[in-house]
């Protein structure tokens, strides 16, 4: 806790359904957020067991500032990855950070798995296991609606995160729904929550936490106000959102578009952000604690009978990285079509990135003849959004050997019925809407969740002259020097929408607010310490950068940088290895 | 000229929880949101509309009227003061207000209510909150 010497620690036994508190001084030197959670997945975790083994962790921490400053709204999960079979790791924002900041627990790990369906209930001075058995099968927002309805008494401090039937049925990349319009997206978090019958975590606290100093936390905490809300640092993200990516990354040819066949969509400016602002947005949401409220609402109607203007209305929220995976990737040009999707994807409680990308292999898979119409069940075809609907439903519930498969990941699907070269995943994560250079892709391959968020190496693309050759030291050396700060601002557990405000100065003076002196050195020794942490757990699970074969499609469709080289993206790689391997991961400066 | 708080255009709430985080801590000096003087939450969760808790400033308030100790003492404008030091911790003020924007604060053992400072509005970056003269 913020203002105390420990980390306190919520260890959760789901099959014999008790707890146990446990305050930590060793996890301080951490900080939180990412640092904690991966300490606590190191010892947790079991490597010789399959990811979604009963007895393997899942582990939730929030940061050292969390809610406490403007825009540090996120938790982290950490997991061992399904769909990647090594470190799984994804943020969320909502409203959990603020719930758990409040219940007083730093961290949760939960173990094991209940006899039966069942959901948590974490409230002031209880845990209860309650009975999640009519919610098995339900859809996340009816599952929502009832435990809001049985927890009624916390309303507008609690925190409720749910899976769909995608996590129930433990595909590959099914997501976590947090508070409706968030989500653990990424790498499978909702097949471990299925796998061990937890359907849903409700959680609210009600603990004082006095302000040691007001004076000097009052005035840190105006600075950053101001300077999220009237600056023009964060205004992209309230205004048009993430979707504004969507025109320029197409005029520079890095949208990737009919699974990667082409950067760059005729149909663009129909789903570009302006266009979604216009036509489709109703209303913006923000995360507790963020001023800026980036989540953007879409709103569409849909008949549903054939005859008498019958009606539903329906919000769905949206954002690039959706735009590309559901729009752009699957050839489909119209926003309603996408929005539709969305939902569909949404309910089915799945990842909707790694769906559109395993849905545009499908599509290529069966044009080609790799798969037959037997398999897909319906005619996948680019820019036809009814058959991918009723695809998205199908993995969900895993209705044949074929979907069964692609729930597996596209990585493991290609491996089964051929069309690797076209498989468009990273060491297993399904690929990221940006087609910007070797900063994107090898960012991807090197970043110890293998996202595009673990040191934005499609950024270091946009910042390089076009036509200028890349340097591979320089590269490699700039990918890691961005994968470690992020370790650090991560353990803070900041939006990183808002990294441009939390530079390391107001870092060092929102710590210093609440009393606490840290020098710049401090937080590059938490950075080393951290990454240190994820290395060994991915070392441990046996990963090594040399083993990753990537599909042949990066190397032939243009990226906004050209065709890129193999050539080049090994060298890099090698590089950036060399780096990793001078590092001292057996300590990093760690006490016991 | 008194002034009192306004919260005509909740339409257009974020649902930040910016207003009750910087209540908590500006008056109560405190990081928890049960300490702050004005609530916001939703009907039918998130995807629901934001609505808000807080003082009415009513000029002839049920919780002053409901309190034995003499211990709410009418404010200029609308609303009440709490003096602490006559309060005996009844809560009878909690039940009076049919609106619910009077809390309880465990910890001091004193009622939670919102004297119409503005740094709610000041804070709301929505303009959904306003300080108004009356």
């Amino acid at each position: 806790m913020i203002y105390e010497k420990t980390i306190r620690v919520l260890y959760v036994d789901m099959k014999e359904q008790q707890v146990l508190i446990v305050e930590r001084e060793d996890l301080k030197q951490y900080m939180g957020g990412v640092g904690v959670a991966s300490k606590l997945l190191e010892e947790t975790m079991r490597p010789e067991l399959s990811p979604l083994d009963p007895a393997q962790p899942i582990v939730f921490a929030i940061g050292a500032l969390s809610t406490i400053y403007p825009v540090i709204t996120k938790a982290v999960a950490m997991f061992i990855s399904p769909l990647t079979g090594e470190l799984g790791e994804t943020y969320a924002g909502g409203r959990l950070a603020l719930s758990m900041f409040s219940s007083g627990f730093d961290a949760i790990v939960i173990v094991n798995k209940a006899d039966k369906p069942t959901y948590l209930a974490i409230s002031p001075n209880d845990v209860k296991f309650r009975d999640a058995r009519p919610l098995w099968g339900s859809e996340k927002d009816n599952v929502g609606r009832i435990i809001r309805d049985e927890e009624r008494q916390y309303a507008g401090k609690r925190s409720i995160i749910r899976i769909g039937r995608g996590g129930e049925n433990q595909v590959s990349y099914a997501c976590v729904s947090v508070d409706r319009y968030r989500h653990f997206g990424r790498m499978g978090l909702g097949a471990v929550f299925g796998s061990k019958h937890l359907k849903a975590i409700s959680i609210v606290g009600s603990r004082e936490i006095p302000i040691r100093d007001f004076g000097s936390y009052f005035k840190v905490y105006r600075e950053i106000y101001e300077t999220c809300t009237k600056s023009d640092v964060m205004a992209k993200y309230h205004d048009t959102g993430t979707p504004i990516n969507v025109a320029p990354l197409n005029a520079a040819g890095a949208l990737p578009t009919r699974n990667l066949q082409q950067g760059s969509f005729e149909h663009a400016d129909k789903i570009s952000g302006e266009t979604f602002s216009q036509e489709y947005l109703v209303r913006k949401v923000a995360c507790s604690g963020c001023p800026v409220g980036c989540i953007h609402i879409g709103q569409f109607r849909r008949e549903f009978a054939a005859h008498g203007h019958e009606y539903e209305t329906i919000s769905v929220g949206y954002d690039y990285e959706l735009i590309f995976a559901l729009g752009s990737f699957l050839g489909i040009g119209d926003p309603k079509d996408i929005l539709e999707l969305i939902e569909d994807v949404e309910l089915a409680g799945l990842d909707a990135m790694s769906t559109g990308v395993a849905l545009g292999w499908a599509t290529e898979a069966l044009k080609t003849g790799l798969v037959s119409l037997d398999d897909t069940i319906v005619p996948l075809t680019f820019g036809s959004s009814q058959e991918y609907r009723a695809a998205v439903g199908y993995i969900a519930n895993g209705v044949n050997a074929f979907y069964k498969n692609l729930g597996l990941g596209v990585k493991h699907a290609s491996k089964v019925y051929g069309g690797e070269d076209f498989a468009m995943q990273v060491a297993g994560n399904e690929m990221a809407g940006y087609h910007t250079g070797y900063g994107s892709l090898i960012g991807a391959m090197v970043g110890a969740r293998h996202s595009h968020l673990c040191n934005g190496g499609y950024s270091l693309d946009q910042g390089l002259p076009i036509g200028k050759d890349v340097n591979p030291d320089d590269m490699a050396e700039a990918l890691l020097k961005e994968e470690l700060e992020r370790c650090m601002l991560n353990s803070l557990t900041i939006c990183l929408f808002s990294r441009k405000v939390y530079d390391r100065q107001t870092i060092l003076a929102a710590f210093a607010g609440i009393g606490q002196e840290m020098t710049d050195d401090d937080l590059t020794a938490v950075a080393r310490r951290i990454y240190a942490v994820k290395l060994r757990i991915k070392k441990r699970m046996g990963f090594d950068l040399q083993d990753i074969r990537l599909p042949k499609r990066f190397f032939e469709t243009p990226s906004m940088h050209g065709q890129l080289d193999e050539a080049v993206a090994h060298e890099i790689l090698m590089k950036y290895r060399e780096k990793i391997a001078a590092l001292d991961t057996a300590t990093a400066g760690e006490t016991e | 000229m008194a002034k009192v708080l306004k919260t005509g255009d909740m339409a257009k709430c974020i649902g930040c929880f910016s207003c009750v985080l910087i209540c908590a801590a500006v008056n109560k000096k405190s990081h928890s949101l049960q300490k702050s003087c004005i609530k916001i939450r939703t009907y039918g969760g998130i995807a629901g509309k934001f609505v808000e808790t807080v003082c009415h400033a009513c000029h002839d308030p049920a919780c002053a009227e409901a309190c034995p100790a003499n211990a709410l003492l009418l404010r200029k404008g609308g609303g009440v003061l709490v003096d602490a030091n006559k309060c005996i911790g009844c809560r009878r003020c909690v039940s009076a207000c049919i609106v619910s924007a009077v809390d309880f604060d465990e910890d001091l053992k004193l009622p939670i209510i919102c004297h119409h400072c503005g740094v709610c509005a000041r804070y709301c970056p929505h303009d959904c909150l306003s300080l108004e003269d009356v």
